[in-house]
């Protein structure tokens, strides 16, 4: 079980929130003139990082917002908790 | 808002009122006192907290200062405004005033980037009492009950056993009141009543 701080609400149990995947990932703009091979990339092609991970989460049970993690998806451990919009902070494991 | 003669409250069919005992020998024996309070107004405000003229409109419209620190309740007399997020209150009163309170908030709020909800049909109040009723909370919700993080003033949404709900503690006795929605009413009724049993249970009023 993951105690994450919520950057509104303070540490709230893993229990309720809810993942969103990767994070910083930006919508093409020329969305229309790519390939299938580029769009899927988008999609679908993820880092799946062994080590820090920077992550969507909503607050779903709590206040919901949407927030940042930077989480070690060996360790679990939580680096930062950042707000939408923020650039992700550097981590050093 | 619902016609009085056509409301019923999502524990109706429990006949909770023919249980309420008086202040007494069972009531004080209990460790655990529950009530049902079925119908109360619930209006869900949005706006931008960090400005001015969004606090002052609602001042105006409410009489309160909507609670700007996380998880807290501000006002407690005629109207209470409970902190769900950073641009989002649930103010509430006693049943009838949801009307008057909305109108209020619209017509202070016109032309701001504000949204009124009236919400009051969606939550119903179980109030947990009692000198075991932190026991209960921690058992119930992943939060921790404990005088020196919750206390009155404090509220909190969480899940209740699994189900989603908003608690305020509203004092020291200490006694929590949770709004939860209608269709986990029963359920949640149902669970307190299995869970309570090794404190005793007495329903009150």
């Amino acid at each position: 079980m993951l105690l994450i701080p919520c950057p509104y609400c303070g540490p709230r149990e893993e229990v309720e929130f809810a993942c969103g995947g990767e994070a910083h990932i930006a919508r093409p703009a020329n969305s229309d003139r790519l390939s299938d091979a580029q769009w899927s990339d988008y999609l679908f092609m993820r880092k799946n990082p062994k080590g820090v991970h920077y992550e969507r989460w909503n607050h779903a049970r709590g206040c919901r917002r949407w927030f940042n993690v930077a989480r070690d998806t060996v360790t679990h451990r939580i680096y930062a908790v950042y707000k939408m919009g923020e650039a992700p902070p550097s981590v050093t494991p | 808002m619902v016609e009085a003669y056509l409301r019923r409250g999502p524990l109706a069919h429990r006949s909770l009122p023919s249980r309420i005992e008086a202040d007494g020998p069972r009531k004080s024996a209990a460790g655990l006192w529950l009530a049902w309070r079925p119908h109360r107004a619930q209006v869900n405000l949005r706006g931008d907290a960090s400005d001015a003229a969004f606090i002052g409109a609602v001042r105006q419209a409410i009489g309160i200062d909507l609670p700007l620190k996380a998880n807290t309740t501000s006002g407690g007399g005629d109207v209470k405004a409970l902190w769900l997020g950073p641009d989002e209150w649930l103010v509430v009163a006693r049943d009838g005033r949801e009307g008057d309170l909305a109108a209020a908030l619209r017509q202070a709020l016109a032309g701001m980037h504000a949204a009124v909800t009236d919400n009051s049909e969606a939550r119903t109040v179980i109030a947990i009492a009692g000198p075991r009723a932190r026991e209960l909370m921690a058992k119930a919700t992943p939060l921790d009950p404990h005088p020196r993080v919750f206390g009155p003033g404090a509220c909190a949404q969480t899940v209740f056993a699994k189900a989603a709900a908003i608690i305020d503690q509203i004092d020291d006795a200490p006694t929590f009141e949770l709004y939860v929605l209608n269709s986990f009413a029963d359920y949640l009724w149902a669970w307190l009543e299995r869970a309570g049993e090794e404190y005793a249970i007495a329903v009150v009023e």
